[in-house]
């Protein structure tokens, strides 16, 4: 078992006053309407991000029933009404690319959207043929941020993707992995090579990368996304056979989702974790996260003392 | 793929279960009443397969070949694709098999069947019932609904099952030049049904392990 997280109060409060506009809640960007939450500024151009997003992994790879994809486009209306604005997805995930495509233009092209998607094909030679293939199935213009998937041919990928950047067709380049594989080769590229986010997984019991990706993202000035916050629903069906703690209420939590997410983006480290999911409900407690009170270094331990006990 | 050792079957699991029966919703709506044209086929299997006249096996290989190939196309390629890039190559390996089965079986009349009374028949006849009609069953049994109902001749579990009680019955080394694939498929689905926490999970790799023990104990 992993001894408690690390960060203390103090380096808890410069990370966030690092990260410029961390943690102040304002309205997100784009609509005055829209809900109050929390942002975090992207690192290497200060532009606020939520700090909840939205992952399609599994969730949103459903084929061409109908049904079911006006059921991800209202879970995406949702996410928007909620202030959220980064969606992230992969040619990986089989369909889940075309139905936020369907959802977007069902929804009228959101400008709030922060589109993030992945590269993903082991030929560097067809990088920018796969890119473009995303592109249309979102039916949007560019991407914010593209990603080497899983680090695949990232040596190919990389410079692609910084030359895309430099000509306007990206904003943002990152490289992705998950459930703590390739952190080494993870670390090395952001040493090198001039990111703009990393993406990892961590969540409550996965706490790898508080050692040494979450330090050398601060040092180095990149974003991090978090992804499989729940363990794909595992953690979630762990906690949730137990009531929520009294003490849930003092960083403003009103279920798990929330106690496990606002622990991930509480670290000052983290610009936006990505919490997938096929239900309303819960996406609007998922985006609850990004609206209160968060956990000081003394909650953190105590999530981590109860949810390991559990 | 670096660190292969850390992957688990879940890891390659894509979509829902939720997605994946909602496809046999779908497909099951889409091409009705193809589900009752497969069962008379499959009557046709039993009847020819206990006749084993000249042209039974032809005609068996035929069928089964057809529908194997209409799976390929109608179920893998079409459809199951849309949430699983990995259908693609399936589906070549569905349409493979129904070319052997046309080929070996109808064209070059190698599907030659043991006769009645033999034990081998017998198992093959109980293999090929249960996928007829008790392994359609099974799902709404565990609380899927009716609509997603897995029939032979048109969705791939039942069929796979189907072929290796028909190929239980056949003569000869033909039998594993045929029953690769089936196998191969059976073991896939249960992979797959059992990353995706489905009760019957180990009922089609089950019976495709029965079919191949017994057709090892009758070498003997």
């Amino acid at each position: 078992m992993r001894p408690p997280s690390r960060v203390d109060r103090r380096r808890l409060i410069v990370g966030l006053a690092a990260t410029g506009a961390a943690l102040v809640v304002r309205p997100s960007s784009g609509s005055a309407q829209r809900p109050a939450v929390m942002t975090r500024a992207v690192p290497s151009s200060g532009e606020a991000l939520p700090v909840v997003g939205l992952g399609s992994w599994i969730t949103f790879n459903v084929g061409n029933d109908r049904v079911a994809r006006d059921s991800c486009a209202e879970v995406m209306r949702a996410f928007f009404d909620s202030g959220g604005r980064m969606i992230d997805s992969s040619p990986m995930y089989a369909s889940s690319q075309e139905v936020i495509g369907y959802g977007l233009a069902k929804l009228g092209k959101p400008a709030n959207l922060f589109a993030a998607d992945k590269v993903w094909i082991s030929r560097g030679s067809r990088g920018r043929t796969q890119i473009e293939q995303s592109r249309q199935f979102w039916s949007i213009p560019r991407f914010d941020l593209m990603q080497v998937h899983n680090l695949l041919a990232w040596e190919d990928h990389l410079p692609m993707l910084f030359d895309m950047k430099t000509a306007g067709q990206l904003r943002y380049v990152g490289i992705t992995t998950s459930e703590g594989r390739r952190h080494r080769e993870i670390e090395q590229i952001m040493r090198g090579q001039p990111i703009d986010f990393v993406q990892v997984t961590y969540n409550v019991l996965d706490r790898e990368v508080e050692d040494r990706i979450l330090p050398l993202a601060r040092d180095r000035g990149i974003g991090v996304i978090i992804n499989r916050p729940f363990r794909e629903g595992a953690l979630i069906r762990r906690v949730m056979r137990q009531p929520l703690p009294a003490w849930a209420n003092d960083i403003d939590c009103a279920n798990w989702a929330q106690v496990l997410l606002k622990f991930i983006v509480s670290h000052p480290a983290i610009t936006c974790a990505i919490p997938a999911t096929t239900s309303i409900a819960h996406v609007r407690e998922n985006m609850g996260a990004a609206t209160g009170r968060l956990p000081d270094e003394a909650m953190r331990r105590r999530i981590i003392a109860h949810v390991e006990a559990l | 793929m670096s660190e292969w050792w850390t992957y688990t079957l879940s890891d390659f699991l894509l979509f829902s279960p939720r997605t994946y029966y909602r496809l046999f919703e779908l497909y099951n709506a889409d091409i009705w009443p193809a589900q009752i044209v497969a069962l008379a086929l499959g009557a046709a299997i039993l009847v020819l397969s206990h006749r084993a006249d000249a042209w039974g096996g032809r005609v068996i290989a035929a069928i089964l070949g057809v529908c194997w190939l209409w799976i390929a196309w109608a179920f893998h390629g079409e459809r199951y694709a849309t949430i699983n890039w990995a259908a693609t190559y399936v589906a070549v390996g569905f349409a493979v098999e129904g070319l052997l089965l046309l080929w070996v079986g109808s064209i070059r009349n190698r599907l030659l069947f043991q006769g009645n009374g033999k034990h081998t028949t017998w198992a093959g006849l109980i293999v090929f019932l249960f996928a007829l009609v008790v392994q359609p069953l099974i799902g709404p049994v565990v609380g899927r609904e009716w609509v997603q109902v897995e029939v032979f001749g048109v969705a791939p579990d039942p069929t796979a099952v189907a072929t290796l009680g028909v190929l239980l019955g056949v003569t000869g080394r033909v039998f594993w030049l045929l029953a690769a694939l089936p196998i191969a498929w059976c073991m896939i689905t249960g992979a797959t049904l059992w990353t995706m926490g489905s009760v019957d999970a180990l009922v089609t790799p089950l019976a495709a392990i029965i079919c191949v023990v017994w057709r090892l104990r009758r070498r003997r």
